[in-house]
């Protein structure tokens, strides 16, 4: 096996542009809140370095093949239009709670069907395989749609790395929970923390992405931060956010929006224009960034990745497993 | 005395009134002239209009508690304009649908009406609301005469159904159609008390 050596130096350590060449003023209000000896002062400049910091750009990566020719989602549609429950129902909650939200320090803790237990530091993922920019396609099970460039690795590389067992035959991935930094989850509207699964040979698929980053840079709060799960043949919700814990397992993994509505929400949730959904029309979407007379455009099995995954489910009734 | 000036005011102020009702109507060209429609636009207008023609549902449904509480007739008098702005709102939230959501692709349209719950209340809903629109005038209303009012109490139907569209078509938080299913709960009542105030009165269960 070829190890190169990566650089030390990983992206979220670099200071950003704007930080670099703010230097001196935050120096000087840096100063200034001390003259005013005041704590309030700090909190408040902590805060917006804090929010600086999340814009960092990511330099080192690879592009890919994924996507080329699909027009991307507009940036600001795609951090303000988020179901992100953590944070509130509304689409446009997300963008506005998660602003005090801190993705590092952070570190994934592997657990379950596996050699040994692990904690990995979201650094270590930096450095575990280049990252790769994937411009994925995104459907969301209202019946809307997006195009995001992702910056990611194959999620089969994290798992080599986990070293699970023979028992391992499902993935769950457990997103955070922390009602101080989450303020939705201060009401049970699902049951916290949110839980999703993939069966082993999904997880180990080429497609299936954990995302560090979007547009070229590091995945914004609203969007996840510090990873998530991407997922591009299934429906938007299987992508959990702001994961913790990685645990593998030999049983189906009770997933949160299983939980919630069985009969609306699958355990496969692979994107399907023929398995309708109770309450919203999955034959169509609407792709966001369109504009106001844009109309919807036909929505592909497995959101047009079936010559990737179509395999997975040959012999599965995909009407009856949705 | 006191009536007769009320009166004369809510008179005076009709107008003032409807221009005040036609402000969500304004502000929706307002945020889509400047693009604050934000990342869904037609999901926003399909949202917005379809809150105010509830919204001013309940308004119209508010004045006949109002005169009982207040004994005072002049809430009758904005009642037609109030429920003919639901119709217009509601309107528009279906030209939305049909329209801009929907290109007129009415084999789409006909599958989401019949296999979705929410959009077949919220179809019905609309279908009764033209008939309570059309026989809305004067002239309909004398042609009608006592039949006039058992078909506006349509209105009781359509406010349920309304909720209910809004209470299916909601994911997961059920906050906001609560809110107005408990508003219509409570003019139901207010309504209930008034008719039986006679008798709880005399039977010393009330005040």
């Amino acid at each position: 096996m070829l190890i190169t050596k990566k650089s030390d130096v990983i992206p979220s350590d670099i200071t950003s542009k704007e930080n670099f060449e703010n230097r001196r003023t935050l120096i000087k209000a840096t100063g200034a809140s001390i003259v005013t000896a005041s704590g309030i002062f700090t909190g408040l400049l902590n805060r917006t370095a804090n929010a600086a910091s999340s814009k960092q750009k990511i330099s080192n990566f690879v592009k890919t093949k994924y996507g080329v020719d699909e027009k991307l989602t507009p940036y600001d549609d795609v951090t303000s239009y988020n179901n992100y429950y953590e944070f509130g129902t509304s689409k446009t909650d997300p963008s506005i709670e998660s602003r005090l939200f801190k993705p590092s320090p952070w570190s994934i803790s592997i657990e379950g069907a596996v050699k040994k237990n692990k904690q990995i530091g979201i650094e270590d993922l930096f450095r575990l395989a280049p990252l790769e920019e994937r411009i994925y396609r995104m459907r969301c099970v209202e019946g809307w749609s997006m195009v995001i460039p992702w910056l990611g690795l194959p999620l089969s590389k994290l798992i080599q790395l986990a070293e699970p067992t023979a028992n391992a035959k499902f993935v769950e991935f457990i997103s955070l929970s922390d009602d101080r930094m989450m303020p939705g989850q201060r009401i049970p509207v699902l049951d916290w923390p949110y839980v999703e699964g993939l069966r082993m040979d999904e997880a180990m698929n080429p497609l299936t992405i954990m995302a560090l980053g979007m547009y070229g840079e590091v995945l914004p709060n609203q969007n996840g931060a510090p990873l998530r799960l991407v997922v591009p043949w299934k429906y938007g919700f299987k992508g959990a956010k702001a994961i913790v814990k990685i645990r593998f397992t030999e049983t189906i993994p009770k997933t949160s929006w299983v939980k919630a509505g069985p009969n609306e929400y699958g355990f496969y949730a692979n994107v399907n224009p023929t398995v309708d959904h109770p309450r919203w029309t999955q034959s169509s979407e609407r792709r966001i960034g369109g504009g106001l007379f844009t109309p919807r455009i036909k929505t592909q099995m497995f959101n047009g990745y079936t010559e990737q995954v179509g395999q997975l489910y040959t012999g599965l009734d995909l009407s009856k497993n949705f | 005395m006191i009536d007769k000036l009320l009166n004369l005011l809510f008179k005076k102020i009709k107008i003032l009134i409807f221009f005040l009702c036609l402000i969500p109507l304004v502000r929706l060209f307002y945020l889509g002239l400047n693009s604050q429609l934000g990342a869904n636009p037609i999901e926003f207008i399909e949202r917005s209009t379809g809150t105010w023609a509830l919204v001013f549902l309940m308004l119209s449904l508010s004045m006949t508690p109002l005169r009982q509480l207040t004994g005072s007739n002049a809430y009758i008098l904005n009642r037609r304009m109030l429920g003919l702005f639901m119709f217009f709102y509601a309107c528009l939230h279906v030209l939305t649908y049909l329209w801009i959501d929907h290109y007129f692709d009415f084999d789409e349209i006909f599958k989401d009406v019949y296999k979705h719950p929410y959009v077949l209340v919220g179809f019905a809903a609309f279908m009764l609301t033209i008939p309570l629109a059309i026989t809305s005038t004067k002239s309909m209303m004398k042609r009608l005469g006592g039949r006039w009012k058992i078909l506006h109490r349509a209105v009781y139907l359509i406010c349920l159904l309304a909720v209910l569209h809004f209470l299916w078509l909601v994911k997961k938080d059920l906050t906001e159609p609560l809110i107005y299913g408990g508003v219509f709960f409570l003019l139901l009542v207010l309504r209930v008390i008034y008719k039986y105030r006679s008798y709880l009165r005399t039977s010393n269960l009330w005040w």
